[in-house]
């Protein structure tokens, strides 16, 4: 059976995933951005190490590497790399109404444990418990992704929401087959790195990375 | 065998063409492998037709009538654009719009593009397909932007993060699809091949396949466009080189749309209801209805044949959603006769928009004046996908009106009236630009002008006469899809 800490030891991670989410919705500096993004990989990579060491999947050692690896050191690393070349290191986005994001947020934590309940009665692991939390990180970086006028933001939060559906993949069935979370882990370092090429191309034609000057395209 | 050279020669062009792709050859080389791709799926097709279904490489490949047709049509749609666009890209070249290092890139992500199709078709397991689809996002949208002005620029980034965030959608749905069979198949990658699921799709957990299935369709709907999520397409297929919008309209669509029939099959059988039709429906219906309604309101040629794209993958969803034997045997006609139909107008709009110097319809005029076969080519295509007789089109919308006024009679006024506010749309404005006084110039290259007429003739065919061997295709298809 599995040990009563490393339960505990999950539901604390779970917790830490959904403050970091938070934290990322009110968080204005597009550096403390890639910090909190490399943090929530950092969690999910310890969260899955414990799974795998109370459950005994091999498969999941090699998970929680990858996501060490992918999501806490090489995509930061990019990222950074990214906004020192760009220039945009100390940017601080002008975000309106925090409270009123926050109140949306935590309607939307209350939307996703709703909608969670019946899969997670159903499921059969012991982080079911943590599904809900899993569903409110994808959907609080959705409402992110929502609210942000600049492109290395939205980014980010498309990114964490990747995080949120990876630890919904473990805590509901112990994490996806191996040849496809490797797809999965391919498709989201070969995404940022054309998002990188392209950050310069759009520098290039509009002088900012601000997204309203992509909003000509409309039907009129 | 024949699996790894389907896949194998758009991969390796694709990494050749990423050292060579700026050559003077590149551009026969991109039309040589797709050739090889076309052989190895013609073989495929064969063995296929022969031997039925089969399995490959530990399971993990699976070709059935269902997908060595779509198959068969990728390979060949991917062949006849690689060959428009050897004098397309040329005379883009001459025009000052690509640099050499462009093109490279072109050349490379076409044929890798083409390579994430084919995996989509042919792998078995549910997750390498979502990764194949991504994949397929990803290599276009460097593509999409690939003239850097502001607006491709805009146009990608929309494409990127729509379809990211769709397909964000369908790997939950996976995940719950896994969720769901891990129960019965164990832990693994059993678990998600769908040969595997198909068997055991009966006992599936219904509550969550339901919830799954409207996840993946709203995640595999983005990249078919269907309304309320295609708001990426038109753009998208508006802004980049022609060749792109070419195969995003005539391949990718039929592809994603693919993902959802195959979800579809899993969760007709968990479920024992109509609930995964009805959606379909739905959105089919919806796609219909507000394609046809906006058609009217465009002013750039390739947005206004984006839009006739959403409409008829819409009508092709509404069929599948529909089911049984006429609607789905319709649903897959109608499939490929809007590739061929829909490629051909966008190879012959390509080059009228080339000689215009301007995508806008207002300045494109009288394109027959000043090359008969740029204007046969359009007049007639437009034609055919309007759905006039005797063209294929015709043939399978005929038979979806037909199997939804038995079925769905609901339904029928709304397919009707939209199918008339289209064809107002569409002919209204091609008609002049192919007629009256020209005002467009000559082009510097010959364009290569034989896909459109074979593309036109293959759909002229479908509608006379479907040869014999296709309807049992058709018929042994639509029995494995219900």
């Amino acid at each position: 059976m599995v040990a009563p800490l490393s339960s505990q030891l999950i539901n604390l991670f779970a917790a830490l995933l959904l403050l970091i989410a938070f934290a990322m919705l009110s968080q204005r500096r597009v550096l403390s951005l890639i910090n909190l993004y490399a943090l929530q990989g950092l969690v999910l990579a310890l969260s899955t190490a414990t799974v795998a060491y109370s459950t005994h999947q091999e498969h999941l050692y090699y998970s929680a590497g990858l996501t060490l690896f992918l999501k806490v050191l090489l995509l930061p690393w990019i990222l950074h790399r990214l906004i020192r070349r760009l220039n945009i290191k100390w940017d601080v986005e002008t975000l309106i109404n925090i409270p009123t994001t926050m109140l949306l947020g935590i309607v939307l934590v209350i939307m996703a444990f709703n909608v969670a309940l019946p899969i997670s009665q159903m499921a059969g692991t012991f982080t079911r418990a943590t599904l809900g939390i899993a569903t409110a990180s994808v959907l609080l970086s959705f409402l992110m992704m929502i609210t942000r006028r600049k492109a290395v933001p939205q980014v980010i939060g498309f990114l964490s929401m990747e995080n949120g559906l990876f630890f919904a993949a473990t805590s509901a069935t112990y994490g996806m087959p191996m040849v496809v979370e490797l797809g999965i882990a391919l498709d989201v370092l070969v995404g940022t790195v054309i998002l990188g090429i392209f950050f310069f191309q759009i520098r290039e034609a509009f002088d900012s990375l601000e997204l309203r000057h992509l909003e000509r395209l409309r039907e009129d | 065998m024949e699996i790894a050279w389907v896949l194998g020669a758009p991969l390796l062009g694709g990494l050749l063409l990423a050292f060579w792709g700026a050559r003077r050859w590149a551009a026969e080389l991109n039309a040589c492998a797709s050739f090889f791709t076309l052989l190895a799926a013609a073989a495929l097709t064969v063995h296929i037709i022969e031997h039925g279904p089969m399995l490959r490489f530990g399971q993990q490949f699976f070709v059935d009538s269902f997908n060595v047709f779509l198959v068969a049509l990728t390979a060949f749609v991917g062949f006849t654009t690689s060959l428009f666009s050897r004098p397309y890209m040329r005379i883009e070249q001459e025009h000052g719009k690509l640099t050499p290092n462009m093109l490279r890139l072109y050349h490379s992500m076409f044929q890798l593009f083409i390579f994430t199709m084919l995996l989509a078709l042919l792998t078995n397991n549910m997750g390498i397909l979502w990764v194949a689809m991504e994949a397929a996002t990803l290599t276009t949208v460097l593509l999409v932007s690939l003239y850097r002005t502001p607006s491709s620029l805009e146009a990608a980034w929309k494409y990127f993060i729509l379809c990211g965030v769709g397909i964000a959608q369908a790997l939950f749905g996976t995940i719950l699809l896994y969720f769901a069979s891990e129960k019965l198949l164990g832990a693994g990658g059993q678990a998600l091949l769908w040969t595997h699921l198909d068997t055991i799709r009966t006992q599936l957990e219904p509550t969550v396949l339901s919830l799954a299935f409207v996840f993946l369709l709203v995640g595999y709907g983005t990249k078919v466009g269907l309304v309320p999520l295609h708001s990426w397409l038109p753009d998208a297929h508006a802004e980049g080189p022609t060749p792109v919008s070419a195969v995003l309209s005539g391949l990718l669509l039929n592809v994603a749309l693919y993902a959802v029939i195959r979800c579809k099959i899993l969760v007709d059988g968990a479920l024992q209801s109509h609930l995964a039709g009805d959606l379909m429906m739905g959105f089919g219906l919806l796609s219909v209805v507000v394609a046809a309604f906006f058609l009217s309101r465009q002013k750039d040629i390739k947005r206004l044949f984006a839009y006739s794209s959403i409409e008829h993958m819409g009508l092709t969803t509404f069929a599948f959603g529909m089911g049984g034997p006429v609607g789905t045997f319709a649903a897959l006609l109608h499939m490929t006769v809007h590739s061929l139909t829909k490629s051909a107008i966008f190879f012959t709009v390509g080059h009228a928009a080339q000689k215009a110097g301007t995508q806008s319809m207002d300045r494109i005029r009288g394109l027959i004046r000043q090359s008969p076969t740029i204007g046969w080519g359009l007049i007639l295509g437009t034609l055919a996908i309007l759905g006039m007789p005797p063209f294929g089109v015709f043939t399978s919308e005929f038979l979806i009106l037909t199997t939804a006024m038995h079925h769905q009679p609901w339904a029928t006024p709304f397919l009707l009236l939209s199918l008339a506010v289209a064809f107002a749309g569409i002919f209204g404005k091609v008609q002049p630009m192919v007629f009256g006084e020209t005002t467009v110039q000559p082009l510097p290259h010959r364009p290569a002008l034989v896909p459109v007429f074979v593309h036109l003739a293959a759909v002229l065919t479908l509608g006379l006469l479907i040869p014999p061997y296709l309807v049992s295709w058709y018929h042994s298809a639509a029995a494995l899809i219900g």
